[in-house]
């Protein structure tokens, strides 16, 4: 599958942001919401350097952060906060464990990046995905890795969420 | 090949072959929601399966915990979405008086050695502290298994926490814990079950292993799990526990020394930033929390009665405690200790995960510096302050002092 958009790297001293928790992309303080199109406002709005993003992002932007991304609570409302604002995919370096069965499960797209050169890539870049291929691309030119998609994972996307997914077992 | 204890529990609830890195269905015993996500479930269960009944009532359960009595209307909204939903399907309900979920489930032997249990709650990994394997979910992910009774993991390897000697008295498996995070950090176990073993461990009390166990979700562990001792399988009247295969295949073994470990303490705004507290050199404080999944139990609580029995919180400290669950509430009124904590100047509240979930039993102001037993302190999450994390023996020393400080410098 191919993720294609407007990229937005979360940076701290020039280095990819580790440890961004549920707390960070979605504060508890909003957690009653249960309409999804409600959560979008409120992304990343606890995360230092970002508490604009909700405001600045549009359909189509492409998140790439660093490890352990969406670490610590069960909310599925910070997988759905990004689905709430049309975010393409959540590309990071490794993800929480219950992050990252959320989101497959939601099928919403979250990629695990192997390597990627920050000195290619900024802010606001058109950048290219591939899952397959595992590559990332910027104006045809590879930088970076992904690793690829469990089979499950690829099977629930195609299916659209786990619900549909079961469906076809 | 030999299995690993996390291979072995999955194992005996699947029908295909369990190894790390293999994704399995896996039969799930305890699938259950909180008033946090509950109402999520609901809504995805009436969407994806109108009109239909949950696959099996006896092992289905809603668990109120996180804003308990709602102080809020949306979470008063939520909490009344899932007792509607859960008298029209027949589910047991543990209401607003209940107290933590995951220690009810421990309390009542819902969920027990060897079983899996699913829930709402990012710390029902917590259940690796009796041999089970317990973990936390989305609100898809529990609709899901609501309706099928079943769902996929990735089969985690495991790394075993081989812990060398013993807890100096002055320490509690607080400290341990504390230590153990702060060794691993957040990315030695990241997606791995973890296997804490050493003689240290075999000692832990079951209130021990719910502490250490609980803060598996800070290590990013799947899971951390404790092989049951007697006290553990006489709890839930077993007779036997699951044990590794010897031959079974780790990625790695940790050694750690805790002989001569000293009380522990994490500063803000992470959890494993943890060091000796006597290194902080006893900074001022204004608020103290005792309480929360992590050191809720009767044992936590009864050691900070003695501590503070004939002591007062230092004036101007706020200082708050929570019980876990209302048995462990009923059994301290019963011995007296509610009395005491009241008479130190503690702030008692009704059981639950107040002190961790948003405004609960009160959030801190901007320089407001905050002790608590909890398992988090990422920022913004208990308040505009500053949180460390501590053992309940250090939470009431700095609450008697007014600073950081440990037990040692008040007795």
């Amino acid at each position: 599958m191919i993720f294609k958009g407007r990229v937005w790297l979360l940076l701290r001293e020039g280095k990819l942001i580790d440890d961004i928790d549920t707390d960070m992309i979605f504060h508890n303080k909003y957690l009653a919401i249960t309409d999804i199109a409600e959560m979008g406002q409120y992304t990343f709005d606890n995360l230092e350097g970002y508490k604009d993003f909700a405001k600045k992002a549009q359909p189509g932007d492409i998140v790439i952060t660093g490890q352990n991304f969406g670490s610590g609570s069960s909310r599925q409302h910070a997988v759905d906060c990004f689905v709430a604002l049309k975010t393409v995919c959540v590309a990071a370096q490794s993800f929480g464990a219950i992050y990252k069965r959320n989101a497959i499960n939601s099928g919403f797209p979250i990629l695990t990046i192997k390597q990627i050169d920050l000195s290619k890539v900024k802010s606001g870049d058109i950048v290219e995905m591939d899952s397959e291929a595992g590559t990332i691309k910027k104006d045809s030119s590879d930088i970076g890795k992904l690793e690829p998609l469990s089979t499950v994972q690829k099977d629930i996307l195609k299916a659209g969420n786990v619900f549909e997914y079961a469906k076809t077992l | 090949m030999g299995k690993t204890l996390v291979e072995k529990i999955l194992a005996a609830h699947a029908d295909e072959d369990v190894t790390a890195g293999k994704i399995v269905w896996i039969r799930i015993d305890v699938r259950s929601a909180r008033d946090f996500g509950g109402a999520n479930v609901v809504k995805n269960f009436r969407k994806y399966y109108p009109g239909e009944k949950v696959e099996d009532l006896e092992k289905t359960f809603f668990t109120f915990d996180c804003n308990v009595p709602a102080n809020t209307i949306p979470y008063a909204n939520n909490q009344q979405i899932c007792r509607n939903y859960a008298k029209e399907q027949g589910i047991k309900l543990y209401d607003v008086d209940a107290g933590i979920g995951s220690h009810v489930m421990i309390e009542e032997g819902i969920g027990y050695p060897g079983s899996t249990v699913v829930g709402t709650d990012s710390h029902l990994n917590i259940m690796g502290a009796v041999g089970a394997f317990g973990q936390g979910m989305g609100d898809q992910d529990i609709a899901f298994v609501f309706k099928t009774g079943k769902t996929w993991f990735e089969i985690p390897g495991s790394i075993v926490v081989n812990i060398k000697g013993y807890l100096p008295e002055t320490c509690s498996a607080k400290d341990l814990t504390l230590f153990i995070t702060g060794k691993l950090g957040t990315k030695t176990a990241l997606g791995k079950a973890i296997e804490f073993r050493g003689p240290a461990i075999d000692r832990l009390d079951l209130a021990g292993r719910i502490t250490l166990a609980s803060m598996a979700t800070e290590m990013g562990a799947i899971i951390g799990l404790v092989v049951p001792n007697k006290e553990v399988l006489d709890h839930f009247g077993q007779k036997e526990a699951l044990l590794p295969d010897e031959d079974a295949v780790y990625e790695k073994t940790i050694d750690l020394d805790i002989s001569n470990l000293k009380p522990q303490i994490a500063k803000p705004p992470k959890p494993d930033a943890v060091v000796d507290v006597e290194s902080l050199g006893g900074p001022e404080i204004h608020s103290v929390f005792i309480g929360s999944c992590t050191n809720g139990t009767y044992e936590d609580m009864v050691k900070v009665a003695s501590i503070m029995k004939g002591r007062k919180v230092k004036p101007g400290i706020v200082a708050t405690l929570v019980p876990a669950t209302m048995k462990v509430w009923k059994r301290l009124l019963k011995e007296g200790h509610i009395s005491t904590f009241i008479e130190s100047g503690f702030v008692v509240s009704n059981p639950g995960c107040g002190g961790c979930a948003s405004g609960q039993i009160g959030m801190t102001g901007e320089g407001q510096v905050h002790v608590s037993t909890s398992n988090r302190n990422f920022a913004g999450k208990q308040g505009a302050g500053a949180t460390y994390l501590a053992s309940p023996e250090t939470a009431a020393a700095s609450a008697i002092l007014g600073r950081i400080a440990t037990l040692q410098e008040v007795e």
